[in-house]
Parts: C-alpha cells; sequence; structure tokens
C-alpha cells in the first residue's frame, strides 16, 4: 500500500488512464489521460455528452468495460491500491462491497423472473456478509430505509409490478446494502419523470451523508450536477475540459466546452418568449387547434373498471404558436396527442382542427387530414426508415398525397432538406450514417416538405444531447416564424417548454390540472403539482446564484 | 404509485394476483380448447387424405393373384369391411369410434389397431423421451460451456459442434455408431443386448440432431440475455460469471428455447422412424413404415391422431410453462397498467 500525505486520503484517485476498444479496423481509444480523484464522501460529477467517454471511465472504475474495452494506460487506485488491471476474481471482491453501481435504466437493471428480496439479498449471499436467516430481515428494513411501503410486500413481488422510480430505489437500495466507500451512479435519472428524478437524487443525497459513501456521478445534465456535486469534471471526446469545485467551474468556466454547454443547458437559460410576446398572440384570435371535453376510456384485460387516460380535457391553440403539453408518464399526454392526430378515437369529446371536427373524419378525409397535422417522434433512430436514404424518405410524403413529378418532389425535398440545415452530401446517406440531431432534422424536414398548419413534436428533442437539443430547438423557432407554423411540443422537461411555448397545458392523471401562458404557470402556478413539477427542474441553485 | 398508502397495498397486491388467476385460467380454457380443434384437424385432414388415395389396404390384400379371387368376390370382402359406404359416412362413424376408443382394424395385421400399438408404442416412448431429455442435456452442456469459456478459439469450436451435429445424417451416425462401439470397441453388444443397453446407441442418434438447434438456440439466447444491464447490475454485486449464468441468465434464456423444444417434438417424431429402423426396434417407426407400405388406412389414421396428441400434449405443457417462469405472462395487463 502506498502512503497517502494529507488528512483525508482519497478514496478513488485515477491518474492517466487511457482506455481503447478494438473494432475491426483496430483499437481506438475512447478515454485519453483522464486524471481526477474523490475524496471520502465528497460528490463528483462526471459531465458530458454522448461519446464523452463519462460511461467508459465509469466502467473502467468498476471493472465492468465491456469485452472489447481495455486500459491501455494508467492507473485507478481505490484507497492506494491500484485496481486497473485486476482479474476478475479479484475486482469481485471489490464490486458491491466497496465499490457499488446505481445503473442508468431501472426498467432493465433488474432481473425480471426474479422477485426484489431475492435481487437484493443476493448481494449479501455473494460476500458471505450475513447468515442466511438474517438477510430477510435485513432486506425489508434497507427496502423502508430508501422509502418503499410496505417492504414485505415488496420484497416479494418482482419488478414489473414496480414504478420506474420504485425500481431505482431498489438499485439504491443494492448500492447502500453493504456501506460501500464509492457509490458509482451512472445516469441515476435520465430515465425518470422530472419529479421522481429530484425525489431519488435526494435519497441518493441523504444515504451518501448517512452512509459516508462518495459517489461518481455521470450525468449529461449540468443542471443535475449544479445541484448535486461538490467538484464537478467536464469531459469531451475523451478529454477532461476542465474540473474544480462547481461553484468554480459554473461561475467562471475556463474551456470553451464548459461555455458552450452552459449557455446550452435549458435549465440554465433564460426563456426565449418571456420578454417578447409576439404579436400573433395580440392579434384576433384564430384557434387552430380546439379541443373541448376529451376523453378516452380503456377497458381493461380481467375485468375491473374502466381506465381513463384522459378525463374531460379542453385546450386551445392558437395559430403561429407553441403550446406545450406537459406531463409524466401516465399523465394521458401521448392519449391526447394521439386523438389529435387521427390515430385514436376519442370516447367522447371534440377535436377540431383547423375548423375540422377530427373525430367525423374516416378513410380519404383522414388521409386528407393527415397532410395538415405533421409529427416529429422522440427517437430519431427509431422513426426513420433504415433503407432509405435520406432524400427517399423526405420524398416519401409528397408521393403519397400531391400529384407531383419526380423531379419537383425532389426540388421540393432538397429545399426542404437545405432549409433545415441538412449538407447535400448528406442527402444520399442512410440514417444509420447520420448524427442524433442530423437524424431529426431529417425528421422535421419529412414533417415539413407537406407544408402542414400543425407540427407535433412528441418529445422531440428528449433524446438529443443539450449542445444538439439547443440547435434544433433554435431552427425550430426560425421555422416557426419563417413558415408561421403551429407547434403543439409535447414534453416531460420543463426547462424546455419554458424556453420555446408560448402556452402550456399540464396533465396529470388525464386532467388538467393548471394552463395558461408559460409567464402565468410558471410564475403563479395554480396546483401544487406544477409548483412540485417546476421545483424539480435542475440547476436551481445556479440560478439563485446568478 | 410510490405515495400509495400502506393500508391498501396490500389489498392492491392481492387484487393484482386474483386478477392474475382469472386471467391464467380463461387462458388456459383457451388453449384447451385450441388442443382439441388441432386433434379434429389432424384427424379430419389425414382422413381425407387417406380416402383420397387410389386403392386401399383390401384391394393390396387381396387383388394378389396368387390368391385367385374374383372381381366379385374382392367386392364382397370389401363390403364386408364396409369400405365401400359413402365417404361422409364413413367419416362419422370412423370419428364416432375414435372417441369411443376403438381405433378399428389392422387389414395387414388382421389384429385390432389398438393391440397394434398397445406392443409398440412403449419402445417408442421410452425411444423419444430418453433421446429428448439427453438432446436437453447436450444443449445445455454445449451452451453453458461455450458461454464460460476462457479463450475465444475455445468458444468459437464449442459453438461450432451444433453446426456440425445438425449436419449429420440420421441413419449414417447410427450405422456409424454400431461400427464403432459394438464392432470395432466392442463396448455395447448387438446381440442380446438387455432393455437399457439396447437403447443406447438409438438415444444418442436421436438426440445428437435434435441437440443441435437447441444448443444454438440457448448460446444465441445466452449471449443476447448477457447484454443486458440488468446483468451488468449482477456483476456489480460481485458475483462471479459463473453465479451470474446460473442464476440470472439461465432461467431468462430458457424461455424463448422452449418454444423450440415445443416445435422439435415433430423433428423427433420423424428421427425415431429412421432410428428404429437402423436399429431394428420395434416401435411406431417400423408400424408406420409397414402400414404406408399396404396403405393400411386404419393403423395409419390411428398414429397421425396419437402424434397429433402428443404433439399438443408437449405444446400445451410449454405454453403452461411460460408464466411459471416468467411472471410477467402471469398477467398481460402488466405491461399498460
Amino acid at each position: 500500500m502506498t502512503v497517502i500525505p494529507g488528512p483525508f486520503p482519497p478514496v478513488l484517485e485515477v491518474e492517466n488512464l487511457c482506455i481503447a476498444y478494438a473494432d475491426s479496423s483496430g483499437e481506438r481509444r475512447a478515454v485519453h489521460d483522464v486524471s481526477f480523484r474523490i475524496n471520502p464522501g465528497e460528490v463528483v460529477a462526471l459531465v458530458g455528452e454522448s461519446g464523452s467517454g463519462k460511461t467508459t471511465t465509469a466502467q473502467s472504475i468498476i471493472g465492468l468495460l465491456a469485452a472489447n474495452g481495455r486500459v491501455e494506460r494508467g492507473s485507478i487506485r481505490l484507497n492506494g491500491t491500484d485496481i486497473a488491471r485486476w482479474t476478475d476474481r479479484q475486482l469481485d471482491t471489490v464490486r458491491g462491497a466497496r465499490i457499488s453501481l446505481v445503473p442508468q435504466d431501472p426498467g432493465s437493471s433488474l432481473n425480471p423472473v426474479k422477485t426484489i428480496g431475492s435481487q437484493l439479498g443476493e448481494i449479501f449471499r455473494i460476500h458471505g456478509a450475513l447468515r442466511s436467516d438474517e438477510i430477510e430481515a435485513r432486506v425489508i428494513s434497507l427496502l423502508a430505509r430508501v422509502g418503499l411501503s410496505e417492504p414485505a410486500l415488496r420484497a416479494r413481488q418482482y419488478p414489473h409490478e414496480l414504478s420506474g422510480g420504485m425500481r431505482q430505489r431498489v438499485l439504491i437500495a443494492i448500492a447502500i446494502a453493504l456501506k460501500p466507500q464509492l457509490i458509482i451512479a451512472d445516469e441515476p435519472t435520465s430515465a425518470l419523470d422530472v419529479t421522481v428524478q429530484k425525489r431519488i437524487l435526494d435519497l441518493i443525497d441523504e444515504l451518501r451523508a448517512e452512509y459516508g459513501a462518495a459517489v461518481l456521478l455521470v450525468t449529461h445534465d449540468l443542471g443535475v450536477a449544479a445541484d448535486r456535486a461538490d467538484r464537478i469534471v467536464v469531459l469531451k471526446g475523451g478529454r477532461i475540459q476542465e474540473q474544480g469545485a462547481t461553484g468554480a467551474v459554473l461561475a467562471a468556466p475556463r474551456s470553451p466546452y464548459t461555455r458552450q454547454l452552459l449557455a446550452d443547458a435549458p435549465s440554465f437559460t433564460a426563456p426565449l418568449r418571456l420578454a417578447a410576446v409576439r404579436p400573433s398572440i395580440a392579434s384576433a384570435p384564430d384557434d387552430i387547434v380546439v379541443v373541448e371535453g376529451l376523453v378516452r376510456e380503456f377497458v381493461r384485460e380481467g375485468g375491473g373498471s374502466a381506465l381513463r387516460a384522459v378525463d374531460d380535457l379542453s385546450f386551445r391553440v392558437r395559430r403561429g404558436t407553441t403550446h406545450a403539453v406537459v406531463g409524466e408518464s401516465g399523465s394521458g399526454k401521448t392519449t391526447t396527442i394521439r386523438s389529435i392526430v387521427g390515430f385514436d378515437r376519442p370516447t367522447a369529446g371534440r377535436i377540431a382542427i383547423d375548423g375540422i371536427d377530427v373525430s367525423g373524419l374516416t378513410g380519404e378525409g383522414l388521409r386528407q387530414f393527415r397532410r395538415k397535422v405533421q409529427l416529429v417522434y422522440q427517437n430519431p433512430y427509431g422513426s426513420l426508415d433504415p433503407r432509405q436514404n435520406v432524400l427517399q424518405i423526405v420524398t416519401e410524403p409528397l408521393t403519397n398525397f400531391l400529384g407531383l413529378r419526380r423531379s419537383d418532389r425532389e426540388e421540393k425535398a432538397r429545399t426542404i432538406l437545405a432549409r433545415v440545415g441538412l449538407p447535400e452530401e448528406a442527402l444520399g446517406r442512410r440514417p444509420l450514417a447520420l448524427s442524433g440531431g442530423q437524424r431529426q432534422r431529417v425528421a422535421i424536414a419529412r414533417a415539413l416538405v407537406l407544408d402542414p398548419q400543425l407540427v407535433v413534436l412528441d418529445e422531440a428533442v428528449s433524446a438529443l444531447d443539450v449542445s444538439v437539443q439547443a440547435r434544433i430547438l433554435d431552427l425550430l423557432d426560425e421555422l416557426q416564424s419563417d413558415l408561421g407554423l403551429t407547434y403543439l411540443f409535447v414534453s416531460h422537461d420543463l426547462a424546455v417548454v419554458r424556453q420555446i411555448s408560448d402556452t402550456v397545458s399540464v396533465l396529470k392523471d388525464g386532467r388538467l390540472v393548471d394552463g395558461g401562458t408559460v409567464s402565468d404557470v410558471f410564475e403563479n402556478p395554480r396546483s401544487d403539482y406544477t409548483r412540485e413539477l417546476i421545483n424539480a427542474i435542475p440547476g436551481r441553485k445556479r440560478r439563485a446564484a446568478a | 404509485m410510490g405515495s400509495m398508502a400502506t393500508a391498501t397495498a396490500a389489498a392492491v397486491v392481492s387484487e393484482i394476483r386474483v386478477r392474475e388467476g382469472r386471467i391464467m385460467s380463461a387462458y388456459l380454457f383457451n388453449r384447451v380448447a385450441q388442443a382439441f380443434f388441432v386433434l379434429w384437424a389432424a384427424f379430419t385432414i389425414s382422413f381425407v387424405l387417406l380416402q383420397a388415395m387410389p386403392g386401399d389396404a383390401i384391394l393390396i390384400k387381396f387383388q394378389n393373384p396368387d390368391l385367385g379371387l374374383t372381381a366379385q368376390q374382392v367386392a364382397e370382402i370389401r363390403a364386408s369391411y364396409a369400405v365401400d359406404s359413402p365417404v361422409p359416412v364413413q367419416y362419422a362413424r370412423t370419428i364416432g369410434n375414435f372417441l369411443a376408443g376403438d381405433f378399428g382394424y389392422s387389414v395387414q395385421a388382421g389384429v385390432p389397431v389398438a393391440s397394434l400399438l398397445a406392443a409398440h408404442l412403449p419402445a417408442t416412448l421410452k425411444l423419444a423421451s430418453l433421446g429428448f431429455l439427453l438432446a436437453a442435456v447436450l444443449a445445455g452442456v454445449i451452451a453453458f460451456l461455450s458461454s464460460l469459456a476462457p479463450f475465444a478459439w475455445l468458444r468459437g469450436a464449442l459453438q461450432s459442434v451444433p453446426s456440425l451435429f445438425i449436419s449429420i445424417p440420421t441413419f449414417w451416425l447410427g450405422i456409424m455408431l454400431i461400427q464403432v462401439f459394438s464392432f470395432r470397441l466392442k463396448l455395447v453388444p448387438v446381440i442380446n443386448p438387455g432393455p437399457w443397453q439396447e437403447l443406447i446407441l438409438p438415444v444418442v442418434t436421436l438426440a445428437v440432431p435434435i441437440s443441435a438447434p437447441l444448443a444454438q438456440v440457448l448460446v444465441r439466447n445466452i449471449d443476447e440475455v448477457m447484454t443486458r444491464p440488468f446483468v451488468a447490475v449482477a456483476r456489480a454485486k460481485g458475483a462471479t460469471r459463473l453465479w451470474v449464468l446460473w442464476r440470472h441468465v439461465a432461467k431468462n434464456a430458457l424461455l424463448p428455447t422452449l418454444t423450440i423444444a415445443g416445435v422439435l417434438f415433430g423433428e423427433l417424431i420423424a428421427g425415431a422412424v429412421v432410428t428404429e429402423t437402423v436399429f431394428g426396434l420395434n416401435g411406431i417407426g417400423g408400424l408406420t413404415e409397414r402400414a404406408v407400405g399396404s396403405q393400411d388406412a386404419a393403423v395409419l389414421q390411428a398414429i397421425v391422431v396419437l402424434s397429433a396428441l402428443a404433439f399438443v400434449i408437449i405444446n400445451l405443457a410449454v405454453d403452461l410453462l411460460y408464466p411459471v417462469l416468467d411472471p410477467r405472462l402471469r398477467t398481460k395487463t402488466g405491461a399498460v397498467a
């Protein structure tokens, strides 16, 4: 053991770490000379966008790199012992006991065929930490500690019977079970609803203090890092851009990349719309979307009362503005959208788009109506046909609707693709060869090529990195003022909503709990739920300081 | 959900279990009804096909010139077997007899079909069930070893075993096994073997080609399950590869393999026919072969229905096993709620 000077020897010291992945063309280095340290009880945030090497770095610390990954150089010292080149057998004694992991996606991080209790109890069995007759009691007390009601019952349930937030609590219970010195939390909340996110991060904070563990928080969200971390390490392309105390990095970022990230993060940026009320709102009322008393019920399989997904919902959207529909999973926002675009028939109520009653449409009428209303989906990876090239994807809607000649269709598609900022050379490529931001531009072009009146953006920027997200939001704003488009912006992210919307409807359990202009709703929320949503936006510390 | 009142949590969970039970019994009812439909369809289709064949067992047996029967006499015999009555009448009568457990009379052997089946079924049942068991064990061993193999070359070698197995013809394998183990190594006697000894080589012959697709599917499923996040979580707990494979991956990888196992049962029947012929076993395979040769419709009809019954039972068992292995399948509403 090396002797480390100072009163608080660091729990973790990463020095000149280089990691490479082997692929068909040889080795590609993903992490370059990364060095940082974590002191006992400290929270260090590893911040970066996709491809920054933050997850690779975290995986290497717990020895769970993908099979083709390899630590080329450098050291990972846990309490002074270099574990970078340890075998699996050696690492097995450390994993779970001294370093633990809170994973990214609670939905797939628990074994679907084993009970909660057996998956939590397993960690004691693996390390022989408790006698088998002591395990059950310990499991139940841990489940209670992470805030699950009826812990004895939860222990007998299966993962699919718990909500995402509850599953993440179970995974946190697993991570703290053996009181490790270091908890690696890899995007622990990115798959969760905003209000749940805040509660989960609060819980990690609380347990860290109680158990005296240090936390390596891996996140793409500077807002989360700002609220939770003592120190921030900013990564880009596998290299450290800067690191330092959270306050110092946020107040006076030294690297241009950090400055860019700060400018792009929606939780920090000032709202675009609040200052300038645009003329279209002030002018004569012209509602392109009218939803009145919308109800949608689903029959439950195996009996029971019908499930009311949308319950007496009404709102209006003025032409040329952006209306946000905000809600967490199960709020009924997706069902509402499906009814508006004519994919789903409401049980009761009226929807009129540009004066046309949607629920009365069938066959050809419905098909023609779809021209006016176009959708951009959340996942730019799944919503584009991988076998078509960009030009084909954008030309296809024209083939279905306007009787244009082939050359005219291509001409129109090229114009719109240029308008959304796709370079000419990208037109022949297939979706797989494009970045996430480029794909979303293709999806936007495909929606706009039919000159729609209303564009429904279903979580259209949620899957994108913040800097890409900022560019796409700029593009949407530009297109709206140039083409006079109306947006229906469906999102769970209030920070983004505040940034680009004029009006907003807040949904909870299928009901409208708050609605009105963005400034009204954000400054004078009428429901507790809206207040909770606003409080859950990360980055408050920095906003308060600014 | 998170804020669910403590008092109602227990009620909710027990309500979920009750609903699961209701869904399960409806599911069971549907599956059994389907099974009966499949049996009926197998019976009807085979009946129609056997009727459509030119000639019949009686013509084949009695039109032999050596017997010197006149056309008139053959017609009388046909009438006595009632094969000249209209097809719908025959159909109704046969299905009635089958329901009553009477499979008819074998023209060629001159005994009731039921006693033919009783004589030949036990050998085939023993062969098929042992063959399937060995196939499952072989597949499991190949898949587990290849996933635990420490070196890439060993892993590759183990994973190519199924492709090798699948390309071996059954009759050739049977002959080779007799050559090597009985004649060269003299490990298994060919003359007067014991009741279990005589099964060793046929069971191996039958198991090898059936284990191949099972192993392939199992290897692929294990690889797929290994990439799921919960495996990383289990590793992060400090579990060894073996622990993860045995306690987390195996059950998940087994689910899709079960489906294949049900379908492979058909292969088993086909394989049994060849294997019984090669090893001279007195089973359903040999019986089928002879019945086809002599167009013994009653025997064939019974064998088709029997095979369909076995197929239906195996697949019903597989379907009922799913919810036992995977709690998510106990209720289909789980995904929605």
